[in-house]
C-alpha cells in the first residue's frame, strides 16, 4: 500500500486536520495551560523565580546530570546497538528485552533499587565508598539513575538503523584499504551520527524531566543535588501553582532548545553527506 | 446523534437507579502517610460500630500520601469525604483554594479537631553511640542527622518547628534559634521529600545516626523486622506536640449525601474505642483513662503547640517554610 508520489493522497486534507486537532489537543493544549498559569505572575516576579539562586543550582545539577547521563548513553547505547545487530549470540533476545526494561519498571521502583544498591551500605556502595567514591545521595548518583533511565532511547534510536546499514559497505571500505578504524569512523559512524544524535536528544530530555526514579538517590540538598522537577513539586506542595509552572517553563524551554539544536545539527550532518556523495 | 444521546441517557438513568438500589455508605478518608495501619483498623471498627447502630453497612477507602500532595488532589478534584491530614495547614487549604470546607473548620470538633497527637522523638542506633540525648547534641559536629524536606513533608515541619521552639525556648530570641537550626541542617547529608522515604534512608540504608521521627513512626521501626535489636528511642527534654487534624469536606459530603456517615466516623476517633486503637497504633490519645491506661507505650514529654510557640500554622508557614522563609535562607548562601 505505498502511497503514489505524483500528488498528495487522497484524503490529505482530513488526515491533516485530524493530526493537527490531536496534537494540539494532547500536547499543545496542556503546554498552553502551563503557559497560561505562569502568566499571572508579572514579568519581574517570574523573572524571580526563575533565577533564584536555588532555582540556577537546580537547573545546574538537572542539565549538568542529564548531559553526563546522556553522554554515557552516547558511547554505551550504539555500542550495545552493534553487538545486538551485528552479532548472533544465545540469549540475544533476552538481551535485546532487557534494554526496554528501564522503560516499563516504574520509575520509583528504579530508584529506590539503585538507591539499595548504591547506599554506603549497599553491595555496590560499600565497595565504591571504600575507593573514595560517594554515588548515592550526590550528583554523581542522580546521573546514574538517569543514565538506566535514558539507556533504551540511543539503543533503540541506532538499532533499525544499523539493521540496514548491510555489512557490504564495510566489507567494500576494507577491500579498498580501509582500516578498522577508519572504516568505523569514516563509513560506519556518519552514517549513524543522525540516529545518535536523534536518540541523546530524547534521552536528555527526558533525563530534564525524570523525578521519580532519582528523587530516592539524589539527597535533595539545596544548592547541592536538588533538581528542578524536586523545586517544581515543593512549590505545588505550597500550593503556588504559578511558581511551580515558571520554573517548569524554564526545563520546558530548555529541552525544546536542546531539540532544536540537535536537530538542526542533524540536519546540518545529512546536508554535509548527501553533498559530498553528490 | 439522537442514537448518541439516547444511549447517554440510558447510561444516566442505569447510573440513576443503581445509586438508588445502594443504600449502603461509601466513604473516602484521605489522609497522610504513615496513618495506613491506624485507619485500617479503625475502619473495620468504625464499620462494625455503624453496622450495629444504624444496620447499614459502610464501606471506608483510604487514600495516603504526602500531607501536602494529598491536600492538593482534594483540592483538584478527588472527593474525599473525610481528611485526616499531617497538619492544619493542609486542611485550611482546602479552605483558602476551593472552599471545599469552612475556614473555621478546626472548631467544628474538639481539641482543635485532632483526636489523637503525636510528637517528634529521635530514633538513634542501638546503644546510642554518639551519646544523643537533647536537641543540642543533633547540632553537634560529627552528628547524621536524618530529616526530609520541610518543603516538601508536612512531618518534616514538625520537627523543623521542634528544633526551633526547643531553641528559642532555649535562648529566648529567634535570631538563636534561627542559628540553631542552620547548624542542625549543616548535619542533615539527606533530605528526603516525605517521612516514609527519611525512615527508610535511615533504617535500610544505614545513613545518619539520628532519625527526627514522628513518635508513631519510630514506634513502628522499632516494632518491624527485628528493630528493637537495631534501634532505640530518645525522647528529648521538650518537644512540640504535633496535632495531625481531621475533617468532614463539606463540598463533597453534601454532594454524596454521606454528611451523617462521615461525621459519625470521625467522631468515632474520640469514643474510648477509637483512642484505644489510636494508641495501639503509636499515636497518642487524647482520653485520659484511654491514655493511662497506655502510659508506659508514651513517655512523659513537655510540649508546646503550634499556636503557643509561633502563633498557628498560617505564620509559621509563612515565617519558616514559604519562598524566601527562614528555611530557604538556610540553604541560600550570602543572604
Amino acid at each position: 500500500m505505498r502511497a503514489k508520489h505524483r500528488h498528495a493522497l487522497p484524503g490529505f486534507g482530513l488526515t491533516l486536520g485530524v493530526c493537527l486537532a490531536y496534537l494540539g489537543l494532547i500536547v499543545l493544549l496542556p503546554l498552553a495551560a502551563l503557559a497560561w498559569k505562569s502568566a499571572s505572575l508579572g514579568a519581574a516576579e517570574f523573572w524571580a523565580i526563575v533565577t533564584a539562586p536555588r532555582a540556577l543550582a537546580a537547573y545546574r545539577v538537572t542539565f549538568g546530570c542529564a548531559a553526563l547521563a546522556g553522554l554515557v548513553n552516547l558511547v554505551f547505547g550504539p555500542l550495545l546497538a552493534w553487538v545486538l545487530v551485528r552479532y548472533r549470540f544465545p540469549g540475544r533476545a533476552f538481551v535485546d528485552a532487557l534494554i526496554d526494561l528501564p522503560f516499563a519498571l516504574p520509575t520509583a521502583v528504579a530508584g529506590i533499587t539503585l538507591t539499595a544498591l548504591y547506599a554506603s551500605n549497599g553491595p555496590l556502595g560499600r565497595v565504591l565508598e571504600a575507593h573514595g567514591w560517594k554515588i548515592a545521595y550526590t550528583p554523581g548518583g542522580i546521573t546514574v539513575a538517569l543514565v538506566f533511565v535514558s539507556l533504551p532511547f540511543l539503543v533503540r534510536s541506532v538499532q533499525p538503523v544499523l539493521e540496514h546499514l548491510e555489512p557490504d559497505v564495510e566489507e567494500a571500505a576494507a577491500t579498498l584499504g580501509a582500516g578498522r578504524l577508519t572504516t568505523l569512523w569514516r563509513v560506519v559512524l556518519p552514517t549513524l551520527w543522525p540516529a545518535i544524535l536523534s536518540g541523546f536528544a530524547l534521552a536528555f530530555a527526558r533525563a530534564l524531566g525524570e523525578y521519580g526514579s532519582v528523587i530516592f538517590i539524589a539527597g535533595n540538598m539545596p544548592m547541592v543535588s536538588e533538581i528542578a522537577p524536586l523545586l517544581i513539586t515543593a512549590k505545588l506542595d505550597q500550593y503556588d501553582y504559578a511558581g511551580a509552572t515558571a520554573i517548569a517553563l524554564v526545563l520546558l524551554a530548555g529541552s525544546f532548545a536542546t531539540l532544536l539544536a540537535l536537530n538542526l545539527l542533524q540536519l546540518f550532518t545529512v546536508r554535509r553527506r548527501s553533498a559530498g556523495a553528490a | 446523534m439522537r442514537h448518541w444521546s439516547a444511549s447517554l441517557l440510558a447510561a444516566a438513568l442505569a447510573a440513576g437507579a443503581f445509586g438508588h438500589a445502594r443504600a449502603d455508605a461509601s466513604l473516602l478518608n484521605v489522609s497522610y502517610d504513615p496513618t495506613r495501619e491506624l485507619y485500617r483498623d479503625v475502619n473495620a471498627a468504625f464499620a462494625a460500630d455503624w453496622k450495629q447502630r444504624t444496620g447499614e453497612t459502610v464501606t471506608i477507602k483510604q487514600s495516603h500520601g504526602g500531607s501536602g500532595k494529598q491536600s492538593r488532589s482534594v483540592i483538584d478534584g478527588l472527593e474525599a469525604d473525610v481528611v485526616t491530614l499531617a497538619l492544619a495547614w493542609d486542611i485550611d487549604a482546602l479552605a483558602t483554594h476551593g472552599n471545599l470546607v469552612p475556614a473555621d473548620w478546626q472548631k467544628r470538633l474538639p481539641d482543635n479537631s485532632a483526636p489523637y497527637t503525636s510528637t517528634i522523638v529521635f530514633l538513634v542506633r542501638k546503644g546510642n553511640p554518639k551519646g544523643i540525648k537533647d536537641w543540642d547534641d543533633l547540632v553537634r559536629p560529627g552528628v547524621g542527622v536524618i530529616t526530609p524536606n520541610p518543603k516538601t513533608s508536612g512531618g518534616a515541619r514538625w520537627n523543623y518547628l521542634a528544633a526551633w521552639g526547643y531553641a528559642a525556648k532555649k535562648s529566648g530570641g529567634d535570631a538563636a534559634a534561627k542559628d540553631f537550626v542552620a547548624r542542625l541542617f549543616r548535619n542533615v547529608p539527606v533530605l528526603d521529600t516525605g517521612a516514609r522515604g527519611a525512615t527508610t534512608t535511615f533504617v535500610e540504608r544505614g545513613q545518619g545516626d539520628v532519625l527526627l521521627a514522628w513518635e508513631n513512626e519510630a514506634l513502628l521501626a522499632l516494632a518491624e523486622g527485628g528493630g528493637k535489636d537495631r534501634f532505640e528511642i530518645v525522647v528529648p527534654s521538650v518537644s512540640i506536640l504535633a496535632e495531625p487534624p481531621v475533617a468532614v469536606v463539606d463540598k463533597v459530603v453534601d454532594k454524596h449525601g454521606t454528611r451523617k456517615v462521615a461525621e459519625a466516623y470521625l467522631q468515632f476517633l474520640y469514643t474510648s474505642a477509637g483512642q484505644e486503637i489510636a494508641a495501639k497504633n503509636g499515636y497518642r490519645p487524647r482520653d485520659a483513662s484511654v491514655a493511662a491506661k497506655f502510659a508506659a507505650k508514651f513517655p512523659n514529654v513537655p510540649t508546646f503547640t503550634v499556636d503557643e510557640a509561633f502563633g498557628g500554622w498560617q505564620k509559621a508557614q509563612a515565617a519558616h517554610f514559604a519562598d524566601g522563609g527562614t528555611f530557604d535562607q538556610i540553604y541560600t548562601p550570602g543572604r
